[in-house]
């Protein structure tokens, strides 16, 4: 049952939003073991925010929007009282004292927030095997990846354990492994959606947005979670557009680009899945050409330096002394050091030296500096690709889900998994995966529709064509 | 003192007055911006800088900014915030969020009283760390030998203002005064209640020294730790001549931090330029580009108060002293030059107003009215009161709540005036009754004269005036030669 299909259902009073937790804490009951999709299950919370929306219903008040709809929580979004591990070991006992800006939006519309999800540790890998309390498997085929950051997200969708997800997307963490996972997975234009309370790894490039189902799901929890947020000083000021209203606009007339260089390097199951998602679009009225946006090709270098930059700083803060893990030592410096060596893995202590590095002096100019020229590139390009496409569809990653373990030792292998979605954050553009049939071994294929910024409701429109076509 | 520490050396010195900002709320949050609370009681997720919080930049942070740059002289520009990355304990989130290479306010200056003009580099924004306190062991409070250390975060970002200036600064007096000026601009502005005690202000010193006649400037050393006026004048005299000591034995001077020391009266070395840290700037991602617009430029000038340099031009020509008359500066220094204004313009006296209010006034218990301090000095120069007697009535005024009337006052304790003949009657008495002292007092021995203001005082009940009995001794003296 789809998260809008519930919400009616329980705001009619034809279902209480009780029993529809109940159902979905017993898959979660039943399956969660094998998938790790979850770090913290919050049945008893689940069940109490259930009643609440059970007695507001009784009482004659409309709960909202998402009236009794289970919500899965990516573990870095600061949830009161509830631990917020992002994953690692380094936050070890820490319970925020306050809620994230989208977690109290989407309980404010009626959602049941059943738990907090598994990621790569402080939202940076691309398989979910960076976690500090192992990795998530991929429910179509439990030797694979769930893709990530956001895999505990993608996988509590895909197995039905929640029918909506809120991840955090900065090179492709929710599109990627939606596409994995074979669910609906967009990032907003950056500064759509407030980023108070979703613990930073990028800070210029992080943006919270929807896993679901369907694309109306999707998009109606879009709708819920974004707006501007006097706590995020980069949220968009002024009332944005909802998507819903013109879901099903469909796509005649508008011109849809296939990017040139999203092609190179990508499986032939995956690139036969963009064509034939190109066909259903032209189909549907659209006209679809081939168009070059040739800076893109930069992207991944320059967001392995940005990325890393930014995080060195949003990381330094845990130094074991104020909250989270401390590895005692002689004296503070020493402190610090031991609480990091313990606390961090490796993937983010990679990312560290490597954004330190770019940072320091003597190496920012020809690093972080150029990186950010790079970045100015790629959002000029697609600004002129823009003048003539409505759209861009790009594959949403190289290949179907791969097995675990399999790019663990290859950090350059793992980091090619986000050539396709590392752009848009770059230029602060939205951008969405779509499933769009299977590809290898019968595993799911996602593609990709790129938006010139704000336009989230003209990228849902054609999402939906998308799903239309393969349902 | 000479202006000249060591002669045929010039002292070069250039100023960092950090100043926290009188903000009812911290520079990135909501929590109060207030001294001397329970340790760890104004604090939030943004200002302890927890995972996930952002900074939003208070409004008011941006006024004051704007209004200390435009009373300053500066450029007010449109600015960005950077990231200063190093790991400090009281350091919420082991950066510290400050203006880098954009700051808000660019190229002013500032006049000292004495007319000499200090360049001002920048004034930037940035916050403010918490406060560290080492405890145990024999480290008597320093962070070497401590057992452990506790941090209260009710500073950590509270709004701070460093303003740099140009290293125009030649002499001791100049450092002290840029201070004492910079200091009344912030106040009269309401910029910062800039106290250098409470640490709302605070004062780095870079020092160098170079051959008179020399154009280049020598190797400089950044003097920190200064709590008051009176150490950055110590500090700085002491720091010249360790460094002409230096170069005058043929060695060179290293630059580094050093940390005044008040007890032994020293500056000892901090850290060595070769072991500064890289502080890996980059632009603040979680904010955004700050551009006042011209109306709010507009507005901010338009609500600036007059500032000291004017204040005392006004005070000056009407009190007919110059800009850097002791109490024409002490006055406007002290914020008590309305008042003077008021009492010269109800008919005081202006030499006798300014007087009192150098002397005999405390800041903040001026509660006297300027007519009552007007009738005061009107009385002493009429000769119905002396100095003392005027100093006493002053007293009762401001103990009366400052709207007694001075000449009642003065009746009550039987301080009326003294008629000259009477006063002549009682001298001439008193010479008549003590002739062995008159003839030695003529003979020139002025110590005598006491002999004759004792019996004279009494004789009046204490009403004489001490100069006017001296004065008519010598009149008659004078008067037998």
């Amino acid at each position: 049952m789809s998260a809008v299909d519930i919400a009616a259902a329980v705001r009619s009073g034809q279902r209480s939003a009780i029993d529809v937790v109940e159902e979905h804490l017993a898959r979660i009951a039943e399956r969660d073991g094998e998938l790790h999709a979850f770090n913290l299950v919050l049945a008893d919370d689940a069940r109490a925010a259930a009643a609440v929306v059970d007695d507001q219903v009784a009482a004659g008040e409309d709960p909202g929007p998402l009236a009794g709809v289970p919500i899965a929580l990516k573990d870095n979004l600061c949830t009161r009282g509830i631990p917020t591990t992002c994953s690692s070991r380094i936050l070890e006992g820490w319970r925020p004292p306050y809620t994230a800006t989208v977690v109290d939006r989407v309980v404010a519309a009626g959602a049941v927030v059943v738990g907090k999800t598994n990621l790569d540790e402080f939202a940076m890998g691309s398989s979910t095997e960076n976690s500090a309390f192992g990795p998530t498997r991929n429910p179509h085929d439990p030797t694979r990846v769930p893709g990530g950051s956001s895999g505990g997200s993608a996988a509590a969708v895909a197995a039905g354990f929640s029918p909506l997800a809120l991840g955090s997307d900065t090179g492709g963490s929710i599109r990627q492994p939606a596409a994995l996972c074979g669910v609906v997975g967009m990032k907003p234009t950056y500064g759509a959606v407030s980023r108070y309370g979703l613990v930073a790894f990028a800070s210029s490039l992080d943006q919270i947005g929807p896993l679901a189902e369907t694309v109306t799901d999707a998009a109606t929890l879009y709708d819920v979670i974004a707006g501007y947020d006097p706590l995020d000083s980069t949220s968009i000021p002024g009332p944005l557009r909802a998507v819903l209203p013109s879901l099903g606009e469909g796509v005649d007339g508008l011109r849809i680009g296939i990017v040139t260089e999203m092609r190179p390097g990508i499986d032939p199951d995956v690139l036969a899945r963009v064509d034939a998602a190109a066909d259903a679009l032209t189909a549907a009225g659209a006209k679809v050409d081939e168009v070059s946006v040739p800076a893109v090709v930069y992207g991944l270098t320059a967001y392995y330096l940005i990325a890393p930059a930014e995080a060195s700083s949003n990381l330094a803060r845990y130094d074991g002394v104020r909250y989270g893990l401390r590895v005692d030592a002689p004296d503070t410096a020493r402190m610090n050091a031991a609480t990091r060596a313990a606390g961090f893995g490796d993937e983010v202590k990679r990312r560290i030296m490597l954004g330190t590095y770019a940072l320091s002096a003597g190496y920012y100019d020809a690093y972080y500096g150029k990186a950010l020229k790079v970045r100015r590139l790629i959002a000029a390009d697609f600004e002129r690709a823009y003048t003539q496409f409505d759209l861009l569809l790009a594959p949403t990653t190289p290949s179907v889900a791969f097995l675990l373990g399999a790019k663990v030792d290859d950090p350059f292998a793992m980091y090619m998994n986000d050539v396709c979605t590392i752009p848009s954050p770059l230029a602060g553009h939205p951008a969405i995966s779509v499933p769009f049939g299977t590809g290898a071994e019968g595993l799911p294929v996602g593609v990709q529709l790129l938006a010139p910024p704000l336009e989230e409701a003209r990228m849902f429109r054609g999402a939906r064509v998308l799903e239309e076509a393969v349902r | 003192m000479s202006d000249t520490i060591v002669e045929g050396w010039e002292l070069v010195v250039g100023l960092e007055v950090h100043t926290e900002l009188a903000t009812e709320t911290k520079i990135f949050c909501s929590c109060p911006n207030r001294f001397g609370d329970e340790p760890n009681t104004n604090v939030c997720p943004v200002c302890l800088g927890l995972p996930g919080s952002l900074p939003v930049l208070n409004r008011q942070v941006v006024e004051l900014a704007i209004r200390l740059g435009e009373a300053v002289h500066c450029d007010v520009r449109p600015s960005i915030f950077h990231r200063k990355n190093y790991f400090y304990p009281d350091m919420p989130k082991d950066y510290q969020v400050s203006q880098y290479d954009q700051p808000i306010n660019v190229g002013g200056h500032l006049e000292l009283p004495s007319g000499y003009r200090v360049g001002i580099t920048r004034a930037h924004l940035e916050e403010d760390t918490g406060k560290s306190t080492h405890l145990g062991g024999d480290a008597g409070g320093r962070i070497h030998g401590s057992e452990y250390s506790l941090v209260d975060y009710n500073r950590a970002g509270v709004p701070l203002l460093e303003i740099v200036s140009e290293p125009d600064i030649r002499t001791v007096e100049q450092a002290r005064d840029y201070v004492g000026e910079l200091r009344a601009i912030l106040v009269a502005t309401g910029v910062s209640d800039a106290k250098m005690e409470e640490g709302s202000m605070r004062v780095d010193a870079n020092v160098s020294v170079r051959r008179t006649g020399d154009t280049a400037f020598g190797t400089r050393c950044e003097i920190k730790n200064l709590n008051s006026v009176r150490s950055l004048g110590r500090a700085i005299e002491y720091e010249a001549r360790r460094q002409i000591d230096l170069l005058e034995a043929g060695e060179r001077v290293r630059q580094e931090t050093r940390h005044w020391d008040e007890g032994d009266g020293r500056t000892h070395t901090l850290r060595t330029k070769e072991d500064a840290d890289d502080y890996r700037y980059f632009p603040e991602p979680d904010l955004v580009p700050l551009a006042p617009t011209d109306q709010w430029l507009a507005s901010a000038r338009a609500s600036l108060p007059a500032l000291p340099a004017q204040r005392r031009a006004i005070l000056a020509e009407a009190s007919d002293r110059g800009v850097a008359d002791p109490g024409v500066v002490s006055a406007v220094d002290r914020g008590l030059d309305q008042l003077a204004m008021e009492a010269i313009v109800a008919g005081g006296d202006p030499a006798r107003v300014l007087v009192h209010i150098e002397h005999n006034l405390s800041g903040d218990g001026a509660t006297v009215r300027p007519v009552r301090l007007a009738a005061l000095t009107r009385m002493e120069v009429e000769g119905k009161l002396t100095a003392t007697q005027a100093k006493a009535v002053l007293a009762d005024v401001l103990a009366a709540g400052g709207d007694a009337d001075p000449v009642a006052i003065a009746a009550a304790k039987g301080f009326e005036a003294m008629d000259t003949g009477a006063l002549e009657t009682a001298v001439d008495a008193a010479i008549a009754a003590d002739p062995v002292a008159w003839d030695k007092f003529l003979g020139g021995d002025d110590k005598v004269a006491g002999a004759f203001v004792g019996p004279v005082m009494k004789a009046t009940k204490g009403k004489a005036d001490g100069k006017a009995v001296n004065a008519l001794l010598r009149a008659r003296r004078d008067a037998t030669r």
